[in-house]
């Protein structure tokens, strides 16, 4: 049984990497686990990046003076992967950082429950009523009863 | 050969990345997305990319996962969960 190419599983790997990521940072309701999916899609485009300047049975762009008959792999990519990474890192210090302060201005950090805290904000400043009539049942409908599963509400 | 390792550790590392997202405990999750960037330093090892294997593994995992975990400290939401032996 022949294994798939390597480039392909490599491929796959990485746009799988960026669509777990960006499905992560779309569906989830705490700030932390977005920074999460945001170093996993960076993840994986650093993956594709490397990817991008890879020859197949090429040697490691490293200049040792001895007479190689293969050739290298482009070490450009590779030297943009690794400014990519150390930014990386930065952008998530960052990110921590501003949960920090939202966590001691707010006391959660659950975006739907932020939402609303900043929109009753906004709308006590400029003196108006806040929306909330948008997410209530129309008709005078009662509220469904909430479904408390995650543990991650603090 | 070099495909059959390619394939096991991509498996891992998807598996790893879904676990981020799926795992209640926050630390559980910060540890998987640091075995996400272990393994994904081993398949820089593999493309012929020494330099950005060893930087992934040292800043991608370790860096990054202290950053993460004295973030997750400062922001009091470290739990690690029952203990096994709860009078010890």
């Amino acid at each position: 049984m022949n294994p798939p190419d390597l480039i392909t599983i490599l491929i796959s790997g990485g746009i799988g990497l960026v669509a777990i990521g960006a499905v992560g940072m779309a569906v989830s309701r705490h700030l932390l686990r977005l920074v999460l999916a945001l170093a996993i899609a960076e993840a994986g485009a650093n993956l594709l990046l490397v990817l991008a300047g890879y020859r197949w049975d090429a040697v490691a762009p490293i200049l040792t003076g001895a007479t190689v008959t293969r050739p290298m792999v482009d070490p450009v990519p590779q030297a943009l992967v690794l400014t990519a990474i150390v930014i990386g890192v930065g952008v998530q210090a960052l990110a921590v950082a501003l949960l920090i302060r939202v966590k001691e201005a707010y006391g959660t950090l659950d975006i739907r429950e932020l939402k609303t805290r900043v929109e009753q904000e906004i709308c006590g400043a400029a003196g108006i009523a806040p929306p909330e009539s948008a997410n209530k049942p129309g008709g005078g409908q009662p509220y469904p009863v909430p479904v408390t599963t995650s543990r991650e509400s603090a | 050969m070099t495909a059959w390792i390619a394939l096991v550790l991509v498996g891992l590392m998807l598996g790893a990345a879904v676990l981020v997202l799926y795992l209640d405990n926050l630390v559980a999750a910060i540890a998987a997305a640091s075995v996400v960037s272990l393994l994904l330093s081993l398949l820089f090892a593999l493309l012929a990319a020494p330099d950005v294997a060893l930087t992934e593994a040292a800043v991608g995992a370790g860096l990054s996962g202290a950053v993460l975990a004295l973030g997750l400290r400062r922001l009091g939401l470290i739990d690690l969960g029952k203990r096994e032996y709860p009078d010890a």
